[in-house]
């Protein structure tokens, strides 16, 4: 058996997407170190991420990553106790560098591999500035790929209150962003116009907002097109505003539903929409509005980071033991899928 | 760690760690200057990380050596399947970093060639580069030693042809290129050249049991990188770069 307490170090690799990274994490939750590399000016040309580039950029940068993490943590290959890598979701040419890397690592150090999935490794991005949260959470997990209203009951114990139907929130942004001509990643862009413009200038529908948990943004998005294909002199500010505006109105709705439903003690978000500066307010003033607890992560826990991934994979160790060192990649990998024995 | 290439370090009985999937085939190969040591090879079916890390630990386990008793490692950086290239570049850098040793990068074309045997004066290592295309370089045999000429190139199995032909000589062509358009390559070369051969298919992948052997002279002559310094041989750009370039030049 392996020993897995608060002196547990767990080395994190992510190399899902479009950004490479590794950390050290002691204990699940003390962040010794956490480096990400980001892609971002490779793939903008492209208006979204090319896989191709991805792999490749991965290979080049994860070396000198793992290495600054390494010495950023003040401690050595020799404290590293197990070593955990995100297996999915995500892009599979991708997933395999880091996949490999860490497993190598982990048999150089005859230390236990990890395998992880990125959309629980989200869920602990939340917990680790805050770990001692109260059960059940609803975590609200938006990024570019996932829009997910998850019970949390305890660690490792999850299901699915509601998701999207068509397309991601953070897909939205990009989509509609591109669109407006403001570049990508859309997220910060359409947050960054939205201060500017009015959000009650135009009224964007809000799908499905009184049916169900689930959410829908595909429709959302084509009307923005169409308004501003109607209205071409209309300000790309108030656009922004009032897309922005419709898209944490259907989250913060959605998310009071599920909370109630669960019985949440605590809500969390992830993912990195959770870097959007109206969502971080609304979801804010609703929780104090319900008496829950919000636990909002950092802006750099938002967005993909090895640290969530070495934390979740403390808890996966703790709660289940290591993964095979013949596991691969899983780029179709669900929440509820296990990823170690 | 590992920033200090170690040319310094006793080269004679280092143990060399070689590690191939730049194809379909994965293997894993120890030498330690004399002999090899322990090898593992299998088709792979496009689950190279899957078998590596086993494979590894097992060929360690045949030798009874620990990671930590090898003193560098090679690795086929290519031109081949871009994803297994990239779990096999990953995987030695990794270990080469937690055990703080150099690399010694080699392409799947060296490794085809110094596998074969023939009375051929010229070798053409030809890998498949799917798309109609192939990667090929040639070789030629000289005081006994393994010459390259001309750089890794990709292109139509055509272009190959020309290529060879350019050369005049007889030549034997191996690796996965030559055995899946071997039909084309002897109507354009056999009326033309003094001697065609093809390797036998047992020679098509390039192997690690070969890697660490061309690994060991090269280690003697002190041909190691840094860890980061490895470069993968892609010889192909990725393919939404070369249609930017296409929509930028019109
Ligand atoms: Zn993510």
């Amino acid at each position: 058996m392996i020993r897995v307490d608060e002196a547990t170090v767990v080395l994190g690799i992510e190399s899902s997407c479009d950004e490479t990274a590794a950390a050290v994490v002691m204990g699940g939750n003390d962040v010794l170190s956490s480096v990400v590399a980001t892609q971002i000016e490779q793939h903008a040309r492209f208006g979204g991420v090319v896989p191709e580039i991805a792999s490749r950029a991965h290979v080049e940068a994860m070396t000198p990553v793992i290495r600054k993490a390494i010495s950023d943590s003040g401690v050595g290959f020799e404290r590293i106790d197990a070593v955990a890598a995100t297996v999915g979701p995500g892009l599979v040419g991708a997933l395999l560098v880091g996949v490999s890397a860490a497993k190598s690592i982990a048999l150089a150090l005859n230390k236990p591999f990890i395998g992880v999935n990125h959309l629980e490794a989200h869920l602990y991005a939340a917990l680790l500035d805050d770990p001692h949260v109260e059960f059940p959470m609803l975590v609200v997990l938006v990024s570019g790929g996932n829009t997910l209203l998850v019970n949390m009951e305890s660690h490792g114990k999850y299901s699915i209150v509601g998701q999207t139907i068509d397309d991601a929130a953070g897909e939205a942004f990009d989509k509609v962003a591109r669109f407006l001509g403001l570049g990508h990643p859309g997220g910060p862009a359409i947050d960054r116009e939205a201060k500017l413009g009015n959000a009650q200038a135009i009224e964007f529908p809000r799908a499905m907002l009184h049916d169900g948990f689930d959410v829908s943004f595909s429709g959302l998005k084509t009307a923005v097109v169409n308004y501003v294909r109607k209205y071409p002199s209309i300000s790309t500010q108030d656009v922004a505003a009032s897309f922005q505006t419709a898209v944490v109105d259907v989250l913060v709705a959605k998310s009071v539903k599920a909370a109630q439903h669960v019985g949440a003690k605590t809500v969390a978000l992830g993912g990195g929409v959770a870097a959007n500066s109206l969502l971080r307010q609304q979801m804010t003033a609703m929780c104090a509005q319900h008496g829950w607890r919000l636990v909002l992560p950092s802006m750099a826990m938002c967005t993909d980071n090895a640290a969530m991934i070495a934390s979740a994979g403390w808890y996966r160790l703790l709660q289940d033991g290591p993964s095979a060192l013949s596991m691969g990649a899983m780029p179709n990998l669900k929440l509820t899928d296990r990823t170690t024995a | 760690m590992g920033q200090t290439p170690f040319i310094a370090r006793a080269v004679v009985g280092m143990i060399i760690l070689g590690i191939d999937t730049a194809t379909d085939a994965v293997s894993v190969a120890l030498h330690d200057g004399d002999v090899v040591l322990a090898s593992s090879e299998i088709r792979s079916d496009r689950q190279h990380a899957e078998a590596l890390t086993p494979m590894i630990d097992f060929v360690c386990k045949q030798a009874s050596i620990e990671l930590w008793d090898v003193g560098g490692i090679a690795v086929d950086i290519g031109p081949g399947l871009f994803t297994g290239m990239r779990v096999g570049i990953a995987s030695a850098q990794a270990i080469a970093q937690v055990i703080d040793v150099s690399i010694i990068p080699v392409t799947s074309l060296d490794i085809l060639a110094a596998a074969v045997q023939t009375n051929s004066e010229v070798i053409a290592s030809v890998v498949d580069a799917r798309r109609s295309e192939v990667y090929w370089s040639l070789y030629r045999m000289s005081d006994g030693k393994l010459k390259q000429v001309g750089k890794p190139q990709i292109g139509s199995p055509e272009m190959c042809a020309v290529d060879v032909l350019d050369r005049g000589q007889s030549t034997l062509l191996v690796g996965t290129g030559a055995q899946k358009h071997e039909t084309e390559f002897r109507e354009r070369l056999n009326p033309v050249l003094p001697g065609l051969e093809f390797a036998d298919d047992k020679y098509s992948m390039p192997l690690a049991s070969t890697l660490v052997e061309i690994a060991h002279e090269r280690a003697l002559r002190g041909e190691w990188v840094l860890v980061d310094e490895v470069v993968p041989m892609y010889l192909r750009a990725p393919d939404a770069e070369i249609n930017w370039a296409t929509r930028s030049a019109q």
